[in-house]
């Protein structure tokens, strides 16, 4: 497998990876880091690539671990994570504005769930793969992915029906 | 799409029962943008999650960027082995003069010792003979 090849291979599914990451790690640029170093572990590990049925999957699988890991190594020096492109609501009373508060509020709310439910939304709602990927990428059985999809989706409608019905905004 | 059926899809979409060609329908309803006023909330989760698709990575790819680090550390483990030899070797030089050195002395005062020792026991020798010497002149003289 020489450069170009690899390249084809990992193209399509190298912003699924970045995104993933983003949602773990939270800061852009610590994504884009894991990332690159993601793409460069499947490159050494590229002539085992053909031996799996599934690269994408297996990425997936990898950056999983890989965002866990930093994760770890962050919690150990103290650092805490904070989503640092939210703004405050804006008391405009500007309609458009109001609507990409909204949006932007569900991204706020991802961000506090329990991190399982963090990367099971993410493949499942925004990259949307099925069921079965999703199991083999987070090693989990399909009842228990199911289970931590609902509860991660009522949660998020739930605080957003709450600042709707008491008009926050 | 009707209203009744969307409503039963979501249902069936906060309980992760939905396939995902029902989801993509509530996609299009969602994001279409004429939506009933009692889903709102759900216009503003599939329009996050349209947009959140949308996020790229646009870095360039590198398939080089720590190799020159690890060369680095590679050389610098040769570099550190091949020190810590030459010292060994120093040592092990300076170690083997040294007790070269001691052996030398200690020899060299086995041997002073020993010749000490001969000179005294012939200083004796001599005075015994001294000694004979005069007695012989006495008896000679006597003899005359």
């Amino acid at each position: 497998m020489n450069q170009s090849d690899f390249l084809k291979v990992v193209l399509p599914f190298k912003d699924k990876v970045f995104r993933l990451a983003k949602r773990l790690l939270v800061s852009t640029e610590e994504a884009e880091d894991a990332t690159q170093e993601l793409l460069f572990k499947l490159w050494k590990s590229k002539e085992k690539l053909a031996d799996y049925n599934n690269v994408e999957a297996f990425a997936m699988t990898m950056t999983k671990n890989y965002c866990y890991d930093r994760l770890k190594s962050k919690q150990a020096n103290n650092l805490t994570l904070v989503h640092s492109n939210y703004k405050e609501k804006e008391t405009s009373l500007d309609k458009k504005l109001e609507y990409r508060d909204s949006v932007n509020q569900v991204h706020v709310l991802i961000e506090k769930l329990p991190e399982q439910q963090k990367i099971i939304i993410q493949l499942r709602d925004i990259e949307q793969y099925d069921f079965d990927e999703i199991c083999k990428m987070v090693d989990m059985k399909p009842t228990a992915v199911r289970v931590a999809l609902s509860r991660a989706r009522k949660t998020i409608r739930e605080e957003l029906t709450k600042t709707h019905n008491y008009g926050v905004s | 799409m009707e209203l009744a059926n969307i409503e039963k899809l979501v249902e069936k979409y906060l309980d992760a029962t939905t396939t995902l060609q029902e989801e993509a329908t509530l996609k299009n309803y969602f994001t279409g943008g004429n939506v009933a006023k009692h889903l709102q909330e759900y216009a503003y989760l599939f329009n996050y999650f349209a947009t959140a698709r949308e996020e790229t990575f646009t870095k360039a790819i590198s398939l080089e960027p720590k190799k020159s680090k690890k060369r680095n550390l590679k050389w610098l483990s040769v570099a550190a082995s091949v020190a810590v030899l030459f010292s060994i070797f120093l040592g092990k030089h300076q170690y083997d003069k040294n007790v070269q050195r001691k052996e030398a002395q200690r020899i060299y005062a086995q041997v002073s010792r020993g010749l000490e020792l001969l000179s005294t026991n012939l200083k004796k020798g001599e005075q015994a003979v001294a000694n004979l010497y005069r007695y012989e002149n006495s008896v000679n003289k006597i003899l005359k």
